[in-house]
């Protein structure tokens, strides 16, 4: 697939430390216009301190950064998307109480007229709003609409439409499914690939293999700070995807835990209990093949709620 | 690509996106307080041109304040020292004007760039110290107000009103732009002109211009809107001069009308101001409202504080009306925001 000689955007040994704490540690990575790259793994793996690079917020410690093959050096947000690479993050970056149209140009408004008579060309924002939107697939009667009356779903797509209308040439997508339901999280697949059909590049933050896998024609993995290593989609089945993401010793160690727990402490297996429901599960019957996958995303909070392993005086 | 049309877009309904309107209630209250005073104190000169002009003046007054206070609060910011700005630049005019013998609108000038400075002061401490404007903007009133009554004080031993700006070179010009009344037989108050000028200028500002979709984004999200690239900081400097330069226009205004000042004029108006903006349907945390409706909640104030003096109640009454017509306000406002999340559902 990467015929095409230069990468949209590279980066080459890239490190970041804060303090004394080894944040990211030599990753190296490249995005070709017209791909999908994928950039999976568990929260604290360093996804976010790696968009935050790659979009300018943070500079790396050590490391290459190459956009279209020359070197570049951000020292904000800005920066980054002045040469094409446009952040779409979590919070979007929209005002609810405000219109969509209103919200796509806020801060980018299309004017026309003269010195103080310079005005807001609303009819002009309206129909590139409903113009881009189509284009995505999402047709919508009132550009007037406060943001806040869309869903999850039509929210992320108004944010990508803004960023591709706005020559964005690299999209970095920051977990744009993660609070979004089964349905709305296959609205906004669509349109990443909306997005890759239009040559854009594409970095796609989840920690999710099953939104990543369909999407995805490459796979990053990231585990605390380094990369497990890239893959192509066609070298790695959805299955190892899935066991690299969940890390499956540690879930095991972790249900032999439970276990123990739940025979020997009451309020331990009333916790337990209480897991276990939250994920659908029966308490008695817990095995690891039958936790969901996002169980391991929760392991480390309903850990803290655990009584120390250690002591057998409390057994 | 087949196109999502979603259900809920295929339903708009005329009389609910009218009702979402920041400014429908305030409307709907000026028209409900008008045929009440209509009806009550309509037999005692409510709708002479004396009445109407009596009420409109009132409103005039403090829509001038009203609106860009609307702007700020839209903006996500309170200005409390609205009221001491008043007494503050009014008290340069006149002390400049009859202490110091200057032509008064070489002291308007210099009233109008205090203003400015207040304004600016006000930006800068609300973002630099990153505190409630609440807060910061309660302590420059008190500030302005004390040094005000000081100053004032030392300069003409001990008074706190200053009379004679009359006596002013450059008065009848300043009378004739400021004070004049139109329509024949004192009628009707210049002021009037002014808040009507200001409230096309400010709905202009707000609908028709790219700082106004920026006031509504600072206003909505902060954060959101500085990481789309609007620059936050100086649209909320210049939201915070404009309610102190309107100030001054008020004081003005007043200092020629009434050929003095006073150290306490204004007073009271940073509340008020507030009001009017929220009977108006600006949103208290921000994003949301119009000067238009500002200015229609101006009225609602200026109807009720004359209508009761009309209907020969004690006078005092009308800030007990104001309060409850306050509390409506806010409880529409808050169901008319839900309405206007539901609105195209």
């Amino acid at each position: 697939m990467n015929t095409q000689t230069l990468p949209l955007l590279e980066v080459q040994d890239v490190s970041k430390y804060f303090g004394s704490v080894i944040a990211l540690k030599d990753i190296s990575m490249k995005v070709y216009a017209g791909e999908v790259m994928c950039l999976l793994g568990d929260n604290g793996a360093g996804k976010s301190t790696l968009i935050k690079i790659l979009s300018g917020v943070h500079r790396p410690s050590e490391g290459q950064y190459l956009f279209e093959g020359k070197e570049v050096h951000f020292t904000s947000p800005r920066d980054a998307l002045n040469v094409g690479i446009a952040t779409v993050f979590q919070d979007l970056a929209m005002i609810p109480l405000m219109g969509i149209s209103r919200n796509f140009f806020l801060g980018s408004e299309p004017t026309k007229g003269w010195g103080p008579f310079r005005r807001f060309d609303v009819q002009h924002a309206n129909h590139v709003t409903r113009e881009e939107l189509s284009r995505m697939g999402v047709q919508v009667r009132d550009t007037g609409q406060p943001v806040g009356t869309l869903s999850g779903g039509e929210r992320q797509s108004v944010a990508i439409a803004r960023a591709v209308y706005f020559g964005a040439k690299v999209l970095i997508l920051d977990e744009p499914t993660a609070a979004l339901g089964v349905k709305e999280a296959g609205i906004v697949l669509r349109y990443i690939a909306q997005a890759r059909s239009r040559g854009l590049g594409v970095i796609f933050i989840t920690h999710n293999p099953h939104h990543a896998y369909p999407i995805g024609d490459y796979l990053t993995l990231l585990n605390r700070g380094r990369s497990l290593g890239t893959f192509a989609k066609s070298e790695i089945s959805r299955e190892e995807l899935t066991g690299m993401m969940a890390g499956g010793e540690a879930l095991e160690e972790l249900s032999h835990e439970l276990a123990e727990f739940a025979r020997t402490d009451e309020k331990a297996a009333a916790t337990l209990t209480e897991v276990a429901r939250e994920f659908g599960a029966e308490a008695e019957g817990l095995h690891v093949e039958q936790l969901p996958a996002k169980f391991t995303k929760s392991e480390q909070q309903y850990a803290d709620q655990l009584p120390p392993t250690d002591g057998e005086g409390k057994r | 690509m087949s196109v999502i049309t979603s259900e809920r877009m295929l339903r708009t309904n005329p009389l609910r996106r009218l009702l979402v309107r920041p400014e429908t209630g305030a409307v709907a209250g000026a028209i409900a307080v008008w045929i009440f005073f209509a009806i009550v104190a309509g037999g005692s000169g409510f709708l002479t041109s004396r009445g109407v002009s009596s009420y409109l003046s009132v409103s005039a007054e403090l829509a001038i304040q009203a609106i860009p206070v609307a702007l700020l609060m839209i903006g996500g910011e309170f200005d409390l020292s609205i009221g001491s700005t008043v007494g503050a630049t009014g008290m340069i005019i006149a002390i400049l004007s009859t202490q110091f013998g200057w032509n008064i609108w070489a002291s308007i000038v210099v009233a109008l760039i205090f203003a400015v400075l207040v304004g600016m002061l006000n930006g800068y401490l609300v973002i630099r110290t990153g505190l409630p404007s609440f807060i910061v903007t309660l302590g420059t009133a008190y500030i302005l107000l004390g040094a005000t009554t000081g100053i004032t004080s030392i300069v003409t031993n001990g008074l706190t009103v200053v009379n004679g700006i009359d006596q002013a070179p450059g008065y009848s010009s300043a009378h004739a732009i400021f004070a004049t009344a139109l329509g024949g037989g004192q009628q009707f108050p210049i002021e009037i002109l002014w808040a009507l000028a200001l409230v096309a200028l400010a709905t202009w500002l707000l609908l028709g211009t790219s700082f106004g979709n920026w006031i509504f984004g600072v206003g909505g999200d902060a954060h959101a809107a500085r990481n789309i690239g609007v620059p936050v900081t100086r649209v909320k400097i210049l939201l915070f001069i404009g309610t102190a330069v309107c100030s001054c226009l008020l004081a003005i205004i007043l200092d020629v009308k009434f050929t003095n000042a006073d150290v306490l004029r204004g007073q009271g108006n940073e509340f008020y101001a507030i009001v009017a903006a929220v009977v108006g349907g600006v949103l208290l945390t921000g994003g949301y409202g119009s000067a238009i409706g500002a200015m229609f909640g101006a009225l609602v104030f200026g109807i009720v504080e004359e209508g009761i003096v009309f209907a020969g109640v004690n006078a005092e009454w009308y800030k007990a009306v104001i309060g409850l017509i306050l509390l409506l306000a806010v409880l529409l406002n808050s169901y008319v925001r839900k309405l206007a999340m539901e609105a195209r559902r």
